[in-house]
């Protein structure tokens, strides 16, 4: 079972009924099939691997007219040798692999045969995502009043094909809830809600809408989202995992640029290239840190070579993935099986990221700079004086003397080798740096070098009690003059190097079998790759330009499927042949040609869609229609989305009122077991919780440890941020409900709102009750509810009158709605 | 077999038919099933699943030996290399070998071990694993191991996801997704640690891009064994049940308001929550062990005490019904020092691992219990200096091109050694078992067959043996 299943249930229920209804009959009175929409998708996705354009197994190609003849009686269904192959009339089945064909895609095939099997002339794949984007008119619908704009009447359209009426509108509470846990990633507030139920304006719904977009949390939800495509941690990754305690500069780049709405081909230009443009400030080249995301492995051995190739495939796949919805990285070692992206095409691409190097630069954060400059000449006086004074210049010459040795002569000395090794895979460009003359060398090279010698000064001074003594004396103190002076914060960038030599292509993508030269280029089959073409800005260019057929749609795809729960695209990560049609392809070419009216303004994009009737329909399910369309793909009813990670961390601690809402900064540490981070190699990472209020920040700040990642996040499905992911898995797992249950973090949070409840409400049970579900759920509790509580709270009491150390009864209640489906669930 | 969007189409529909012990959510939701019709379909994603043909084990039992043991003082001895101890190797050798840290030109470091032959198998075992000795015959040593990475993390990379690349679901998970577990009350793929902690890191047992669902759980060594197993303080069990209960049918209300299945399979993750928690303690209760048992494994008494009570454990999780155990005990880098280091670790792991192979033995239970011992690459027969002012402090660096595991139970042919390297330990002469050839033995006893174990991500199937592996036949029982 496959996608393959997912399609042959849509062709039963939804296709073929809509084939029936509104297809042109043809002469045997059977739906008339038509190769491109229903027969070459089935070839593609069940027959290609094998008999495609990578390989023609008994000479077989289902991609080539005259080929497949041999197969295809026309008229003559039941001779066609195809069909008897995939329904094994002839004793063998194919495929021989997977899923057989269902009935519907037999169905399909024969009714092609039987209709004369007509093959339209250019028999290249036509791919509906390859094919230019055009502006779709409206759709035409009966119930015309039920539209509120035109997503509307696409929606409306097709539901009414399948004769299925829309939900009626989620009540207030509900949507308000909804829009804020979408829009902001927090619950809203009783006084929000109260203000929303009795505002009788007719744009009240409007006004909600605008409000939330202009929070300075809107940034930090729609930010996480992006943050999962970067793959963004807080650390190398492999074995050493070293911290990167910068990269935060990068999410608070992003944070900042959803909350100005910067518009997404600007967004997108300054994340590939922004170090390129003319006149790029530092905020420009922050946004390069999209391509910092790639681990580094600093384990000691590592191959230099190797490194740097992997960090340049991710570099590729996470450009394919994010920005163009195709899987590139299929073709880092041959033509892509199904997909007509060749290898070549793979390496061009990589060749515009093999000019980029890493950099890490000065980045001062507002009114670092003054301060920092007027104490810079006292600085540089004292660090001089004190190199001086411990003769430091001469004994890492000697060092460098030593070092440049063992480079040119490895093997002979074992010590020396173990040095050499160890600065490669820790220190970055260690051979180029040690190998440019002290007065060539910037200035931040310099300060690196000096201070690593100081650290590390080698088996020489290692031997000599005497000059280590000293060498540490240095260190300590220049360590010392570092922490008194104020110094300027940093952030990981690309930037561009010319002495990466030429591009090849890694045979079976292997780096070490390089292949024919390659230029930088666009993919073949995508529209636009003949102009002249060498920089990221070039690329960045041709992937935002007007016949690019994909960007539009890959990013609105997005925005959608972050409002509803699952894209118009099923599968938001490949647009090719493998991944889901659109279940509404009009709509979804529609929302791309309005992104770019709009100016690729997500917060306008998001706003329309926000105030659609679609995106207000109640999300539950109705009587028939869960067996219509069990997975919502009609939209006839909003769907219930189990919150992420985050965004439940965030609800409890907005709900009890822990919550600190600072936006921006470096990552914090909250409560985390002992055990956790010592799992890490060699057990040397420690977890020290972050001191006040800071450890009560949202979610996406916390401190994302690659090789031990902060449990909780694990737990309830945080990407493990090795990969650019554009959906998240949702599970359900009983770690979870252990973890909500048990965690101090939730146990504390439960804590706090009993006491909200005892400080901020008045009157009985039900009254308090009340209060505790507005904070918790946005809503009042149901008749039923209260009693149910009610019960348990006597329960509770019942056990603490004998048990003195037994949990106050309010406690019990707060931690049972912080752990109901509807608590971590947007509905 | 399955994909993404498959899996969450079971998960939203799971669980209906699940054994007696579970489902609430089963009882609310049988009207809504018998007119759904769609019983049939329904799926517990850990529930246990037919294997792809019957297999010899039911269980897999995982001894990781992080950072790479040496096969040349444990299994596999050399006593050719004693010529060339203290010199270089031609150059005719040495041309194409990749090292982590020393040059191909380091000089030669002959074992100081002695080896003997033990059992009726008379397979040839260092002295520094008297208790494996005993059961010398009850094994089968792989001398022939290769693998691809020579850094840790990719090697490890490479043992338990099959790949170089970080982000693949691990062996165990790979086990899960393929068979479920028979277990209700605890995790069906459990890990347990000792020693430092390894390069991996999560990677070894993570579900990589399957439902995390499969991916291993991790039981702590102090503390609670599984992360927020114990109720807060206050929290009584009387109280944690009041508690459950509540929340149970205020979850069932909630579900028959919005008719949202994922609630039915939110009540019962609730529910197993709660019978690991009754469970836990059960398990890790060792005093119904008899006293020879707790003797046999060394779990009263240091140095064997941590990883004797992982091995114990390891058995009472198989006997009650956990398809995966993994235990991981780091480091055996010893890139200096080895004959202490090694030592000191064969020290602490020797006997408890021989007492788990008998124990598993006595108890019927080896048949179906596939255990594999083994790190993710081998050491050189070179010696490495690190200081070379400092005596006797040699060690040996990274080889991933010919090095020794072990398999035993489940399904494998006993008492024989696979393989041969050639005379230094250097390359395999004869019956080269790639990982990608271990892992797919390993599928084949538990009645998988690696090519076909597939899950569709990102546009394709992957399995955990990439493009090839194949299942070694002297292996095999």
């Amino acid at each position: 079972m496959k996608f393959r299943y997912a399609a042959g249930l849509i062709c039963s229920v939804f296709i073929a009924p809509f084939l029936a209804t509104f297809a042109a009959a043809g002469a045997d009175n059977s739906p008339s099939v038509d190769f491109v929409r229903d027969v070459q998708p089935i070839f593609q996705r069940r027959c290609a691997a094998c008999h495609g354009p990578a390989q023609h197994l008994a000479g077989l190609r289902l991609d080539d007219r005259e080929s497949a003849s041999r197969v295809i009686q026309p008229g003559r269904s039941g001779d066609s040798r195809l069909i008897q192959m995939v329904t094994g009339a002839s004793g063998k089945i194919m495929p021989p692999v997977g899923a057989k064909l269902s009935d519907d895609q037999v169905a399909i095939l024969s009714r092609w045969i039987d209709q004369g099997a007509k093959w339209p002339a250019s028999s290249a794949p036509q791919h509906w995502a390859w094919q230019p984007i055009s502006r779709p008119k409206a759709a035409e619908v009966r119930n015309s009043s039920w539209a509120a704009n035109d997503i509307d009447r696409f929606v409306l359209a097709r539901l009414e094909r399948e004769k299925i009426s829309p939900s009626p509108e989620a009540d207030r509470a509900t949507l308000l809830r909804r829009a804020s846990l979408d829009l902001i990633g927090l619950p809203p507030t009783p006084q929000e809600i109260e203000a929303f139920l009795s505002d009788t304006r007719p744009d009240a719904w409007a006004r909600q809408v605008d409000r939330l977009l202009a929070s300075p949390h809107f940034g930090e939800r729609w930010a996480r989202a992006w943050l999962d495509m970067a793959h963004y941690a807080d650390s190398d990754g492999f074995e050493k995992d070293l911290v990167r305690p910068w990269a935060w500069r990068y999410r608070d780049w992003v944070i900042d640029a959803y909350n100005r709405d910067l518009p997404y081909d600007r967004f997108v230009t300054l994340q590939i290239a922004g170090d390129e443009l003319p006149s790029a400030t530092t905020e420009d080249r922050i946004a390069t840190g999209f391509y910092r995301q790639t681990m580094t492995n600093r384990e000691a051995g590592v191959d230099q070579r190797e490194a740097r190739f992997d960090q340049l495939v991710d570099r590729v796949g996470a450009t394919g993935t994010v920005f163009l919805g195709i899987t590139v990285r299929c073709s880092q070692c041959h033509d892509h099986k199904y997909d007509p992206i060749k290898q070549r095409d793979f390496y061009r691409l990589l060749a515009y990221f093999n000019a980029a190097d890493e950099a890490d630069i000065d980045a001062p954060l507002p009114g670092e700079t003054g301060s920092y400059l007027r104490a810079r000449p006292d600085y540089e006086k004292r660090r001089a004086a004190l190199l001086d004074e411990y003769g430091v210049a001469e004994l890492q010459s000697q060092w460098e003397t030593d070092m440049r040795r063992a480079m040119d002569e490895p093997g002979k000395q074992l010590d020396w080798d173990f040095q050499i090794t160890e600065i490669r895979a820790g220190f970055d460009h260690a051979d180029r740096i040690m190998r440019t003359p002290q007065e060539k060398r910037t200035e931040a090279e310099r300060r690196r070098l000096t201070e690593r010698f100081l650290h590390s000064p080698g088996p020489r001074f290692g031997a000599d009690k005497t000059i280590a003594a000293k060498i540490k004396e240095a260190r300590d103190k220049l360590d010392e003059l570092d922490r008194s002076f104020p110094a300027l914060s940093m952030a990981y960038v690309m930037e561009d190097r010319s002495d990466f030599g030429t591009a090849h292509i890694a045979l079976r993508g292997d780096w070490k079998s390089p292949g024919e030269a390659v230029t930088p280029g666009t993919p073949g089959f995508l529209p636009g790759g003949n102009a002249k073409s060498n920089t990221r800005l070039d690329l960045a260019r041709w992937i935002l330009s007007e016949e690019n057929p994909l960007t539009a749609r890959v990013a609105v795809n997005r925005i959608w499927q972050e409002l509803f729960g699952r894209g118009i695209v099923a599968t938001s990560d490949d647009f090719g042949t493998q991944g889901d049609r659109p279940t509404h392809p009009e709509l979804l070419d529609w929302l791309a040609t309005e992104y770019r009216r709009l100016g690729w303004s997500n917060k306008a994009l998001i706003r329309e869609i926000a105030m659609s009737r679609t995106y207000r329909q109640s999300s539950a399910t109705r009587p028939g229609l869960d067996k219509i369309d069990p997975e919502n793909r009609l939209l006839a009813r909003q769907s219930r989305v189990r919150l992420s990670a985050e965004l439940i961390r965030d609800s409890a601690l907005q709900a009890s009122g822990l919550l600190d809402t600072d936006v921006g900064g470096p990552s914090i540490k909250p409560y985390q077991p002992d055990g956790v981070a010592e799992l890490g190699y060699g057990a040397l990472k420690k977890w020290t919780e972050s001191p006040g209020r800071e450890k009560y920040r949202r979610g996406l700040y916390i401190h994302y440890q690659r090789t031990t990642p902060y449990p909780f996040l694990v737990n309830f499905d945080e990407p493990d941020s090795t990969l650019s992911c554009t959906r998240r898995k949702t599970s359900d797992t009983a770690l979870q409900s252990l973890d909500l249950l048990n965690d101090p973090v939730f146990f504390e949070a439960a804590g706090a709102l009993a006491s909200r409840i005892a400080t901020e409400a008045s009157g009985d049970f039900s009254a308090r009750l009340t209060y505790a579900y507005e904070l918790g759920l946005g809503r009042a509790p149901s008749e039923k509810e209260i009693a149910r509580l009610a019960s348990y709270f006597d329960a509770q009491s019942g056990i603490r009158a004998k048990d003195a150390k037994a949990i106050d009864p309010w406690v019990g209640v707060s931690r049972i709605l912080m752990n109901l489906d509807e608590f971590i669930t947007r509905e | 077999m399955m994909d993404e969007l498959t899996f969450r189409r079971i998960q939203t529909r799971r669980r209906f038919f699940r054994d007696a012990a579970g489902g609430i959510g089963t009882i609310a939701l049988a009207n809504l099933l018998a007119q759904d019709g769609r019983a049939a379909a329904v799926t517990n994603p850990l529930a246990p699943r037919k294997p792809h043909f019957p297999g010899k084990a039911k269980n897999i039992i995982f001894l990781f030996m992080e950072g790479g043991p040496s096969q040349l003082d444990l299994f596999d001895p050399k006593p050719e290399l004693e010529k060339w101890d203290g010199k270089a190797l031609p150059e005719s050798l040495t041309k194409n070998l990749q090292l982590a840290f020393i040059k191909p030109t380091a000089a030669v470091l002959a074992s100081r071990r002695q080896f003997r032959k033990y059992g009726q198998s008379g397979i040839e075992i260092s002295d520094y694993l008297p208790h494996l000795a005993t059961v010398a015959d009850d094994i089968t040593v792989i001398r022939s191991m290769h693998s691809e990475a020579f850094n840790h993390h990719p090697g490890q990379l490479m043992l338990f996801a099959g790949t170089l690349q970080v982000g693949r679901p691990s062996l165990g998970a790979w086990v899960l997704y393929g068979l479920g577990s028979e277990s209700q009350n605890l995790p069906g793929f459990v890990v347990l640690s000792s020693g430092a902690g390894t390069s991996g890191g999560e990677s070894n047992f993570s579900s990589g891009f399957l439902p995390s669902t499969y991916g291993g759980t991790m039981f702590r060594g102090s503390g609670d064994p599984i992360l927020y197993l114990s109720n807060p303080e206050g929290v009584s069990r009387e109280s944690q049940r009041a508690s459950l209960d509540a929340l149970r049918d205020l979850n069932q209300e909630h579900l028959a308001k919005t008719g949202d299945r994922e609630i039915a399979s939110r009540i019962d993750a609730y529910e197993l929550a709660f019978r690991m928690q009754m469970a836990a303690p059960e398990l890790l209760d060792f005093s119904k062990e008899s006293k020879a048992t707790l003797e046999m494994y060394g779990v009263e008494k240091e140095p064997t005490r941590p990883y004797a009570t992982n091995c114990l454990l390891a058995r009472r999780l198989v006997e009650r019904g956990v398809r995966c155990v993994m235990l991981m005990h780091a480091s055996w880098d010893d890139h200096t020092n080895i004959d202490k280091k090694l030592k000191k670790n064969c020290d602490i792991t020797d006997q408890p691992v021989a007492a788990l192979l008998k124990d598993l033995k006595q108890r019927g239970m080896l048949d179906e219990t596939l255990v594999v011992w083994g790190g993710e690459f081998g050491r050189t027969p070179m010696c490495e200096i690190r200081n070379p002012s400092e005596a006797d402090n040699a060690g040996r660096d990274h080889h991933p091109v010919a090095f020794s595991m072990w398999m035993a139970g489940g399904g494998i042919k006993p008492g024989q050694i696979v393989g041969r390297t050639d005379e230094l330990c250097f390359h395999i002469d004869e019956d080269p078992v790639h990982i990608h050839d271990l892992q797919a033995t390993i599928l084949n006893r538990l009645g998988l067959d690696h090519t076909r174990l597939t899950y569709n991500y990102m546009g394709r199937d992957f399995r955990l043996t990439d493009v090839s592996g194949n299942v070694v036949a002297k292996l095999l029982a």
